[in-house]
């Protein structure tokens, strides 16, 4: 009976992540019609002969209806043909697959260090609110929000790897090859991209236990007996779990945006690397080709969670 | 009466008086930038390049011998237009878009709020980027690109704020005199969002602040010779192994401008929710 309703959230979950899978592939596609001009003499580039122009028309389609055009690109691009880059002629796929895997190292690196270092920061300010703690916890949090996760990474490069050189400036190790050497270089970047997530975490963390911790059912906890630490850790947090769940999800997404600036101060080639470059060449397939991936990722995630919190919370439906 | 308030406000909450000062102040410098800089933006000294700061110049130079202190404050004023720029054209979108999906409901309401959720599903940089690529590099474009990628964000606001406004008895009310959309939506919806969304754009700014620095810095956004803060730390990059000093100013500047940009949208939060206790 419970499996079946919750068979049935799930379905409804997946088929509202549907349009929205749609509208934005429909976003990623339209870029092409950002560009001024005629599309095709862009995309054939300086000086292109007639016969380009007239090949790139084909070969994109520009000459039949948009929307057929877009069908077309997506019925491509869900096979994983995502067009060639103008710029090299590589297959942009091939590109992808080469330079996600860096990101993601760091990208879930930071994760990592967001969720280690704010969730006990967290419960530290939340433990006694307004006190020294809280308010140093908060202060460092506003920071971390404000900094620019750029400067941040040329700062710790500056201090760590060429003043002090414990860790390489620049580069990246892929992990299949030399896990050791991967995380060794992987570790700045990951720092950089970690503090505004630090200061998320910790900050919804403090808001959502305060709340909790105030509430009427914990007060009776109080009465009862239990001690601070046994109330903060079982009820607190176990409550905040959906709430932190969000927050993860929220950064997750921030931390795929953020980290195309810190991919450029370390020189990894990654999609950040990949996304730049193409934009300042206008080489559309390979921007298309980044930000069709990365929405991918972001969906498939915030489904993922959509999910989790079925499982977390039976009350959600 | 309102300005009363607002003194009392200041008065109270001293984080929110120096933010707002420091704003203030940092604003005034970049309308004068042209009287307070002492040298213009592209006046080079070329035999005292990377030089560290001294009497002549404030903050040393920059590897082609220009005056850090006087691309600074220039800097500062490219940098506040362009978080402006950016934030009003997200406002142009977000904000008619939002107000008529929650006004109207129905299925405006449901493909709006589709499209919406589709547009946050972008990691927000990222389609910067591309529409920057898609529209052509430069500072105006590379703004344009960030209001379009912050307007769903209003738009979800406002929508949410209107929601809540389209079922109040004093609408009902107005609708029972005859009272048309349109003037439903100007005379009681859309005063209902000012506050939230005062709190919001405060906060927008911080983050276009740091979205215009960042695509500088990526060389998408403002293009040489103009500075910003966010190319000025591209510069320095470059020579951080030579003159690693020259990424303090420009990163410190961004910092403390977002750090005051924030610090001012969570006391007007605080200020302006009714269900705060005093």
């Amino acid at each position: 009976m419970i499996a079946a309703a919750r068979w049935r959230v799930i379905r409804r979950r997946l088929l509202q992540a549907l349009p929205v899978l749609v509208l934005a592939t429909f976003v990623v596609f339209s870029l092409l019609k950002l560009m001024p001009g005629d599309i095709a003499i862009t995309l054939a580039g300086e000086n292109a002969t007639e016969e380009r122009i007239h090949e790139i028309r084909e070969l994109y389609g520009l000459n039949r209806p948009f929307l057929v055009q877009y069908g077309n690109w997506l019925a491509h691009a869900m096979q994983g043909d995502l067009s060639k880059s103008l710029a090299n002629g590589e297959a942009v796929a091939t590109s992808i697959a080469r330079a996600f895997p860096n990101t993601l190292l760091i990208v879930v690196l930071a994760m990592a260090v967001a969720l280690g270092l704010g969730v006990p920061l967290g419960m530290l300010a939340a433990s006694r609110p307004d006190g020294l703690r809280d308010r140093l916890v908060t202060s460092i949090a506003s920071l971390g929000i404000a900094v620019p996760n750029f400067w941040l990474a040329m700062l710790l490069v500056a201090w760590l790897a060429l003043n002090f050189g414990w860790f390489p400036a620049t580069g990246a190790v892929a992990l299949k090859d030399d896990p050791l050497r991967a995380l060794h270089h992987a570790i700045l970047p990951a720092l950089a991209l970690a503090a505004g997530g630090v200061a998320e975490v910790s900050r919804q963390l403090r808001s959502s236990l305060v709340e909790i911790l105030s509430s009427p059912q914990v007060r009776t906890l109080r009465a009862k007996g239990l001690s601070a630490g046994v109330i903060l850790w079982k009820h607190g947090l176990k409550n905040a779990g959906v709430n932190l769940l969000t927050v993860a999800t929220l950064l997750f997404n921030r931390m795929l945006a953020a980290t195309v600036v810190v991919e450029a101060v370390f020189a990894i080639p990654g999609m950040g690397n990949l996304i730049v470059n193409a934009a300042l060449t206008r080489d559309l397939p390979v921007v298309q080709g980044v930000v069709f991936v990365m929405v991918l990722v972001v969906i498939s995630i915030n489904l993922a969670a959509d999910l989790l919190y079925t499982v977390l919370d039976p009350r959600i439906s | 009466m309102m300005l009363r308030r607002f003194f009392a406000w200041l008065r109270r909450d001293l984080r929110a008086t120096i933010s707002l000062a420091f704003l203030l102040a940092l604003g005034l410098l970049a309308v004068c930038a042209p009287l307070i800089a002492p040298y213009p933006v592209t006046a080079q000294d070329v035999d005292n390049t990377l030089a560290s700061p001294s009497a002549a110049h404030l903050l040393g130079t920059d590897d082609l011998g220009r005056d850090v202190f006087s691309r600074m404050v220039h800097g500062g004023a490219a940098t506040l237009y362009a978080s402006g720029l950016a934030v009003g054209i997200a406002l142009l979108l977000g904000l008619p878009v939002g107000l008529l999906a929650g006004t109207l409901g129905g299925w405006v309401d449901d493909a709006i709020s589709r499209f919406i959720d589709a547009l946050l599903s972008f990691p927000s940089i990222v389609l910067a980027i591309a529409v920057t690529g898609a529209l052509g590099i430069g500072l105006t474009n590379g703004m344009i690109a960030v209001g379009i990628v912050f307007s769903p964000q209003l738009a979800r606001l406002v929508r949410a704020r209107a929601l809540v406004v389209r079922q109040e008895l004093y609408v009902d009310a107005a609708r029972c005199f005859g009272a048309s959309t349109a003037r439903i939506l100007w005379r009681h919806v859309l005063p209902n969002t000012v506050q939230p969304v005062i709190v919001q754009v405060t906060l927008l700014l911080a983050a276009a602040l740091l979205a215009e620095a960042s695509l500088s810095f990526l060389g998408l956004g403002i293009q040489p010779p103009s500075p910003s803060w966010g190319s000025m730390l591209a510069r320095a990059y470059q020579n951080m192994e030579l003159a690693p000093e020259q990424m303090y100013a420009p990163g410190l500047a961004i910092l403390c401008t977002a750090l005051a940009f924030n610090t001012l949208g969570e006391s007007l939060r605080i200020a302006l929710d009714p269900t705060t206790k005093r």
